[in-house]
């Protein structure tokens, strides 16, 4: 049981982890898409310079929660896979082509009409990636794979305005550029009270529609995360006003977390509502160990390197060797 | 379209995609490493230059590789949800550990890709020492799970329930020593020839500089290294099969009936009902590979159980043609060697017999795997759970085949466009650091 217990967990904080940093990076597509006005094309390249090296590790938390999912929920995830293979297969298009489209784009630097296709595509997909993993979790909540159903489209948009505010409070820190850093703090404000106005309709569709979500929501858990997320949003929007930056990237960061803990954490035990708990879908418990013990090993080696990734990248003054060149 | 048949042909059509790009992942590194390496130790431009495009090229892959795989991962549980259902719970460990051999791998290539005027040049060459490491591990990982669907073992099923778990003992199925050396020796070969192959190319059509020369020598050392241990290796996992899966065997030497003194199958057209016909028979050569002996025993396929059999003709023709295209690059290396050997400088015939070496590396690296899956059929987990019984029961398979191929031949026709674009303009924007220093190269 105590190995079940802290599966769970590890699965919470791998998927946190995936939408917090993976969200970031599909938010950064979002607004290429979106870059305007004298500065657009410095707008991207500095979206394009924070994913640049740290896309392709964020995305291995993906693999990391499918691997854990099947590997210690195996019943669970068989389900999963045939309830929600239309969003699923949506997603998965989107995250391909948001993959391949950004360095396709990066590297067609020889045809413009190319580089501009690519980084349309690179926009589009990194839409339709976060809008069907929002939407699948949404259907996954309604206990019956409704993906089709105004909730979990609702959540869809949710996660598209999530994963915009994320990346406009985190590109703020890579850039160098006054002006261009105003632009993204003016954008994460913007996307905050998106995330807000987006954030009202899937809670009053679930409260008017889902009788069945509130059933299989703890009440205060969601309350709590609920208080917690609205009470992050603000913060975020304090901290970019005062031009603190990393306090506003911990704020969004802690938002994220509270709004799918507070959905993981609020269905608990249940892993899918009226379908399986969390033990009835659980693998041997030799296997569970085996893999958490897996975990550890992989994380004594990830850790510094993933330390090593983010201080050579996410901090430019101090480590370039050849600073002031 | 059947439903069986659908999901095969996804899941099929993906690996073999990913598949190319996973064993570039894991050769290149190696050889962009050496570059680097020399480059350091020589300071002779060439190798910098080397180095610099076939970096760009490993950006490329990689990143089409990364979500190819990612294809695979999803697909495995949409196409296949029973298998997961029954296998996930006891061959997960290894796909656990592939995510963070991988992980390092994605993190290092972001150090190494976008690192080379953040690091000192020595730090940026260590940078790409994970990456080598990792490539193959992450490669030996899947391959595990892989042994494990040929021979299953770490549990028992009772009462038609899965019991007693033995993860570790499940991730080292019998076949695994062979089939992971195999598999992964099988990438050096394949990135050593593509590699040396686009350098003779370039080569032929006039582009006759040290960077080009120096390129084709690296990929073809680890080329030459590479392809002797692979006939002495394939010979070995031959007659591990012989021993261990003898239906996988029977079909890729189309052997209808055990016997001593077994004939070799070569070749052959295949029949309607997905047999062979007109064979070229060498006598007794079979039982003599097999067990040295030319009036050995052989198991046929009459000792299978007809609804057990993999697909004969499919098979077969995959074996001989990743023998004979192996045969053939041993050659093309050998001819290498001896030019090497004799001090002679490159000339047409073997800058040619090179460039064509990168189709005969893909060919054996595709066939060498439908050996192994053709010949694991109808079964997804041998003798526990039939490919049939394992595929899913949600729609739109067709559709979905029709639009992951579509994306493939996109993927593909814009990684090619670009490779060729990287390969062309090199000399052109790179400059090399200065000794001591870095200089930004963008």
């Amino acid at each position: 049981m105590i190995a079940i217990v802290a599966v769970v967990a590890v699965g919470g904080v791998a998927m946190i982890l995936y939408a917090v940093l993976g969200g970031a990076d599909f938010g950064g597509g979002a607004w290429d898409l979106l870059a305007t006005g004298p500065r657009a094309q410095a707008q991207r390249d500095a979206i394009t310079h924070a994913i640049g090296p740290v896309w392709e590790a964020n995305h291995v938390w993906l693999i990391y929660v499918l691997v854990l999912s099947w590997t210690c929920f195996p019943p669970a995830y068989a389900d999963v896979a045939v309830g929600l293979y239309a969003p699923l297969s949506f997603a998965l298009i989107g995250i391909v082509l948001r993959g391949a489209a950004f360095v396709f784009r990066n590297y067609a630097t020889q045809s413009r009409t190319l580089m501009r296709s690519w980084q349309i595509v690179f926009g589009i997909a990194s839409l339709i990636a976060p809008f069907f993993l929002g939407d699948a979790i949404g259907a996954l909540a309604t206990g019956s794979y409704a993906w089709t159903s105004p909730f979990a489209l609702s959540v869809g948009l949710f996660a598209v305005a999530v994963c915009a505010q994320i990346a406009a409070v985190f590109i703020v820190l890579d850039i160098d550029d006054d002006a261009l850093r105003d632009d993204f703090r003016r954008r994460a404000v913007r996307a905050t009270i998106g995330v807000w106005i987006l954030g009202v309709v899937p809670a009053a569709l679930t409260v008017t529609t889902m009788p069945q979500i509130v059933d299989a929501l703890h009440g205060t858990a969601v309350v709590i995360a609920v208080v917690v997320a609205v009470l992050a949003g603000i913060a975020v929007i304090v901290g970019v006003l005062q031009r603190r930056d990393l306090f506003a990237r911990a704020a969004v960061a802690i938002e994220a977390a509270a709004i799918l803990g507070g959905w993981y954490g609020g269905q608990a035990p249940y892993l899918i509502p009226h379908r399986y708990t969390f033990a009835q879908a659980a693998s041997s418990e030799p296997m569970i160990v085996a893999f958490l013990i897996a975990t550890g090993i992989g994380f004594a080696v990830l850790i510094p390197s993933l330390v090593l990734l983010f201080r050579v990248f996410k901090t430019p003054s101090r480590i370039a060797v050849n600073e002031g060149r | 379209m059947d439903t069986v048949i659908a999901a095969r042909a996804q899941m099929g059509t993906s690996l073999a995609f990913h598949i190319v790009f996973a064993a570039l992942g894991v050769g290149l590194p190696l050889l962009v490493f050496i570059a680097e390496g020399m480059w350091l130790r020589t300071r002779n431009r060439a190798y910098y230059d080397v180095a610099r495009t076939w970096a760009k090229g490993m950006a490329i892959l990689f990143a089409v590789g990364a979500v190819s795989g990612t294809i695979l991962s999803f697909e495995i549980g949409l196409l296949f949800p029973e298998f997961m259902r029954y296998a996930g719970g006891i061959i997960g460990l290894p796909f656990g550990l592939e995510g963070f051999a991988f992980f390092i791998e994605a993190i290092f290539i972001g150090l190494y890709l976008y690192g080379w005027d953040r690091l000192s040049p020595r730090a940026h060459w260590l940078s790409a020492l994970p990456i080598v490491i990792s490539g193959p591990i992450s490669a030996a990982f899947i391959t595990l799970v892989n042994s494990w669907m040929q021979m299953p073992t770490g549990f028992r099923v009772v009462n038609g329930h899965v019991t007693d778990v033995q993860p570790l003992v499940a991730m080292f199925a019998l076949p695994w020593r062979t089939e992971v050396s195999h598999g992964t020796l099988a990438a050096y070969v394949f990135t050593g020839f593509a590699t040396a192959g686009v350098c003779a190319l370039a080569w032929l059509r006039g582009k006759r500089t040290p960077t080009v020369l120096a390129g084709l020598r690296i990929a073809m050392i680890v080329a030459a290294i590479a392809v002797p241990c692979q006939l002495v290796l394939g010979d070995v996992v031959a007659r591990f099969d012989a021993d261990h899966e003898p239906a996988k065997f029977a079909a890729m030497e189309v052997l209808q009936h055990t016997e001593r003194g077994a004939p070799l199958s070569v070749g052959g057209i295949p029949t309607a009902d997905g047999g062979i016909t007109h064979a070229i028979e060498l006598p007794k050569m079979l039982s003599l590979l097999v067990a040295f002996d030319p009036n050995a025993e052989v198991t046929g396929l009459d000792r299978i159980p007809v609804d057990e059999r993999p697909p004969i003709a499919a098979t077969h023709l995959s074996f001989d043609a990743m023998v004979g295209s192996g045969s053939l690059l041993f050659l093309v290396a050998l001819l290498w060697v001896t030019g090497v050997w004799a001090k002679r400088p490159l000339d047409r015939v073997l800058a040619a017999a090179i460039a064509v070496a990168p189709l005969l590396a893909l060919v054996a690296l595709e066939a060498g795997w439908f050996v192994t899956e053709f010949g694991r059929q109808p079964w997804i987990a041998h003798g526990i759970l039939r490919t049939a019984d394992a595929v899913t029961t949600s729609g739109h398979l067709g559709l979905r085949f029709f639009s992951f191929s579509l994306m493939y031949v996109v993927l593909a026709t814009m990684c090619w466009w670009l490779l060729l674009r990287v390969g062309a303009a090199t000399d052109v924007d790179t400059r090399p650091p200065v000794a001591g220093t870095t200089v930004a190269a963008t």
